[in-house]
């Protein structure tokens, strides 16, 4: 029984023994310099966890009386999360080491949090799931703060820290409400006590609580407040994390935790959810038309983004689910190719936020200026690119699910916002001649600016076979 | 040949993408090649096209040439054309040779200039020939790009301002398309046009918000559609777009705008609104009508006291426009044959005016009216062809204006007499402004100094010109050429508009009873 249970949670246990083995290892030879060896051996592992958990059996197992779930929506998510993990841990090593702050505990905390991301969308139970996200959590307030001597890192890892720690708290105290309500912890004994005809006041608190505290980590307004700030303050490669694999794991526990524990009751959290997309959609699109700081733009366009994504949840349906996935997985692609390109801006081996330091960039290199403008067209939603196929997707699943005022909301909060989008290609395209940036580009930047680019022009053929992994997956969790 | 559409609509694409991959430095030698292979692609893509003319069946109302493969989510990479749509991909390929030799002159950012005006050739192309609603609207909206960049990259002064209001404008008229689009999905249960034309949307009264809405559900997507078509169109009043984007984009870039761009409204209302929303067209085709004759009389009006000669054929485009949207909306045969031969001329008309501005300004970089006069006495070809469409533009019989004018007012006539006094109006005094402003530039005494020294027309340009003249005049005496094609598809149109109508009202009827 217990070795079966182990089995599946197999690539978890290799994933975490080895970010112990490394930690080990690195501690006692205490180098720095071991740093870029071991992000090189950590995306190795990663990526091949990811290949094994693609390739390995299907169907849905349940490991430990039901607290952990492998099933085909948890591992989309989890090849999703180690894939982006992999690919911003390559992307970092460049821009880190060179203002030396590649210290060899980012592989190694990258590792543990995308263990805990792993766990977290394969919980079955509140208890499991608080586990993931704290070692999630953990290991990203660390790297917030990565540099540990400049002032805004440590704000924004202390400022993330003690927000999170907030959402934690509203977490576990939705947690305890619902298992005092319902007497158990683990979803499937959950789902049985959760019924519409007659939902106690105590189970929808704790629903409440328990959304807001995922909120939090998805940065969904009114609990975005962190993100600007956090995205600002922590050293640029870290924020390129930030916007990727952890959006992506929070969301799907989100839809986890929804249809796994309360599915019965959709109606009730549809409201809440449709509710929290609104204003997400909106706060992002227009409080991102005042931000010249790039990344803090990019801040604000990913609140938008998470709004369209739960714009898909709170449709509450399986297609709903699978629209939900498809824009995650397009909106990770279009955030890594957009900060490969906020890593390349510097001037003098500086790094350059402001977007006006953009001044006619096309000019001097037309080719990353041509990939910058696919993917920020993208993210304005604009056809043809596949931005617009994720919001065709999550608008579907909206208008499906009779919740018709809030594509339409969806829609024109997407014109507001396709105004930061197209500003920054003025910048690039026909502003005035200013300061230059330099024309430097490290090789791992430059192909995954540019392979982002393209996906975002060639997804449009088959989507290369994501829309039809996220159905499976979905399918999977919506029975 | 099964996959002509295909290969007309991205050819210029294929070109594009040579460009973008081959081609290296900004040198002359560079510049040079990039203007011959877009000059080439557009050639070749009109040649091409020529075969789906000579090939095409007017007899045939339903779509030739269908091309079908499956896409994501049950949407189908979809091309067709029929009578309606035929004409309207030659009058594009037709354009753009012509556009890529008036830019002749451009030295800035060359390369990517080319580029972005084939991708908006395929763009366009595909626009027309497109027969599943979401490849439309990608199509459709896929425009946006290349052209935000014409006018923000190689614009006037003001170029930034006109770049983001047109932008933001068309997007947002279209993004409610979107939504309406994915209500018809949601209703039809597919997105193939032909399909959705003999679907049959609800169109039973409701009321939302406490407003009570005639026609229900279609007239709500219709309104949606309209939301988009009508601004792109542009009809009054929100045409407000169009005259900042015509003054701040370069030459080439408002004859594509003019010609091709404008003309996806009209095709979207003859391809969405008639067809798939009969109820709610009927309903709301009084007020279009009305706003069609004020945008025909009141932009005349705001035409007359231009003080920029683009901003002034801006207006004019608008005006015509006006007599577009009276044909489609009239419903009937001569409104609809009126209406696309309507765009069909205003296509070579507008484009030809366009380059004549360009002509001009690319000799003294001013588009104020008063700058010039006296322009007979150096330029007498420019004179010549300038006299030539300010005539057609005006609807002088044995132009192709005319037919087009006349058509339109004859099928709105039979719908609604005083809208077609007040547009009747309109033509008078659009040969009020368009003959002032020949007046004023080419007339008079040669008295500014700047002018004393300016050369005629050369070669390269007296080439563009020849085809637009040619075609003008062809079709002024000649329209059968046009009627002929479009005539069986426009009449299969008007009378499944009237069937359509007939059996809603039956079924209202019958549910009242």
């Amino acid at each position: 029984m217990m070795q079966a249970d182990l089995t599946v949670i197999l690539p978890e246990i290799v994933l975490a023994v080895y970010a112990m083995l490394a930690l080990i290892g690195a501690v006692y030879s205490s180098r720095d310099d071991l740093a870029p060896a071991l992000v090189w051996l950590t995306t190795a592992v990663m990526a091949g966890l990811a290949v094994w958990i693609a390739t390995g059996t299907g169907g849905t197992r349940i490991a430990f009386g039901g607290m952990f779930i492998d099933d085909g929506f948890a591992r989309f998510s989890k090849v999703a999360i180690l894939v982006s993990a992999a690919v911003v841990l390559v992307m970092s090593q460049d821009y880190m080491s060179r203002r030396g702050i590649l210290r060899f505990e980012y592989p190694i905390l990258v590792a543990l949090t995308s263990v805990g991301m792993m766990v977290m969308v394969s919980a079955g139970d509140l208890m499991s799931l608080y586990m993931g996200l704290e070692l999630h959590s953990l290991a990203l307030y660390v790297v917030a703060a990565l540099r540990r001597d400049n002032v805004k890192s440590t704000e924004a890892g202390l400022k993330y820290f003690v927000l999170g720690a907030l959402s934690s708290g509203l977490l576990l105290y939705g947690a305890s409400l619902v298992y005092g309500y319902a007497g158990t912890t683990v979803f499937a004994g959950i789902v049985q006590t959760v019924s519409q005809d007659d939902l106690s006041l105590g189970l929808l608190f704790g629903l409440v609580f328990l959304i807001s505290g995922i909120a939090f980590k998805v940065s969904a307004v009114p609990f975005h407040m962190w993100t600007p700030d956090v995205y600002e303050g922590s050293p640029t490669p870290v924020t390129a994390f930030f916007a990727t694999a952890p959006k992506l794991a929070a969301m799907a526990m989100l839809a986890r935790i929804l249809y796994d524990a309360f599915g019965g009751i959709s109606g009730d959290w549809g409201q809440v959810l449709a509710l929290l997309s609104l204003l997400s959609m909106f706060l992002g699109a227009v409080a991102g038309i005042a931000q010249r700081d790039i990344k803090r733009l990019m801040a604000y366009s990913s609140i938008a983004h998470m709004g369209y994504a739960l714009m898909g949840l709170a449709a509450g349906t399986e297609f709903g689910v699978q629209a939900m996935l498809i824009y995650m997985a397009i909106y990770i692609t279009m955030n890594v190719g957009t900060f490969a390109f906020i890593l390349m801006m510097e001037r003098d081996g500086r790094p350059v936020t402001d977007i006006r330091a953009l001044n006619l960039y096309a000019r001097r290199e037309p080719g990353k200026a041509l990939a910058m403008l696919i993917l920020l067209f993208s993210l304005a939603g604009v056809p043809p690119m596949l931005g617009f196929f994720g919001k065709f997707y999550v608008l579907r699943a909206a208008y499906e699910g009779g919740l018709i005022w809030l594509a339409v909301a969806g829609v024109i909060a997407s014109v507001i916002g396709a105004f930061y989008y197209i500003r920054i290609v003025y910048y690039m395209y026909f502003g005035d001649e200013g300061e230059e940036l330099d024309t430097r580009s490290s090789p791992a930047l430059w192909g995954a600016l540019m392979a982002c680019a393209a996906a975002m022009i060639l997804g449009i053929v088959n989507m290369f076979g994501v829309e039809a992994a996220a159905a499976a997956a979905a399918a999977t969790l919506v029975n | 040949m099964g996959n002509i559409l295909s290969i007309v609509t991205f050819i210029p694409a294929l070109a594009a993408l040579i460009l973008a991959v081959f081609l290296r430095g900004d040198d002359e030698a560079a510049q040079r090649n990039a203007k011959w292979v877009a000059m080439v692609a557009t050639t070749v893509t009109f040649l091409v096209s020529l075969g789906i003319y000579t090939q095409f069946d007017p007899a045939d109302t339903g779509f030739q040439f269908v091309e079908e493969h499956e896409w994501l989510l049950g949407l189908k990479y979809k091309m067709g054309v029929d009578g309606i749509s035929v004409l309207f991909v030659l009058l594009t390929t037709f354009i753009m040779p012509l556009t890529i030799l008036a830019s002749w002159q451009v030295t800035d950012r060359v390369k990517e200039y080319m580029i972005a005006f084939l991708l908006l050739e395929t763009l366009m192309v595909g626009v027309f020939m497109a027969l599943d609603l979401v490849l439309f609207y990608l199509f459709f909206e896929g425009q946006l790009i290349p052209m935000f960049l014409i006018i923000g990259i190689w614009g006037g002064k003001n170029r930034i301002y006109a770049s983001f209001k047109f932008f933001l404008y068309t997007f947002l008229g279209s993004v409610l398309m979107l939504v309406a689009l994915i209500g018809m999905f949601a209703d039809a249960g597919t997105t193939d046009i032909p399909t959705l034309m003999r679907h049959q949307f609800a169109s039973d009264s409701f009321g939302l918000l406490g407003i009570h809405i005639v026609g229900g559900m279609q007239t709500l997507l219709f309104l949606a559609f309209f939301a988009s078509f009508a601004v792109k169109l542009p009809m009054w009043p929100v045409h407000t777009w169009l005259p900042d984007a015509h003054v701040q984009a370069p030459t080439a870039g408002s004859v594509v705008l003019a010609a091709i761009l404008l003309k996806m409204g009209g095709y979207g209302f003859l391809r969405f609104s008639l067809p798939m929303f009969p109820v709610g067209s009927d309903v709301l085709a009084p007020l279009v009508l009305w706003m069609s004759a004020i945008a025909v009389v009141y932009t005349s009006l705001v035409a007359l006291v231009q003080e920029d000669m683009k901003k002034l054929i801006a207006y004019s485009s608008v005006a015509h426009m006006g007599f577009v949207t009276l044909g489609i909306f009239s419903a009937n045969q001569q409104g609809l044959d009126g209406a696309i031969f309507q765009m069909l001329s205003h296509g070579f008309i507008s484009a030809a005016l366009f380059l004549c501005v360009g002509v001009i300004y690319d000799r003294m970089h001013t588009r104020e009216i008063d700058a010039y006069g006296g322009l007979a006495i150096r330029m007498p070809a420019y004179a010549l062809v300038f006299m030539f469409f300010t005539l057609g533009n005006i609807g002088l019989p044995g132009t192709s204006g005319f037919i087009g004018e006349f058509l339109t007012m004859m099928g709105a006539f039979q719908v609604n007499t005083w809208v077609t006094f007040v547009a009747c109006s309109g033509v008078i005094f659009s040969a009020a402004y368009a003959l002032w402003l020949y007046r004023r530039i080419v007339f008079g005494d040669l008295i500014k100094g700047s002018l004393k020294t300016i050369a005629d027309m050369s070669g390269r340009e007296k080439a563009v010109f020849a085809p637009l003249v040619a075609m003008t005049l062809l079709l002024g005496v000649y329209p059968s050429l046009v009627t002929d094609i479009i005539g069986p598809s426009t009449s299969a149109l008007a009378s499944q508009f009237d069937n359509a109508l007939a059996a809603a009202k039956a079924a209202t009827q019958h549910a009242s009873n």
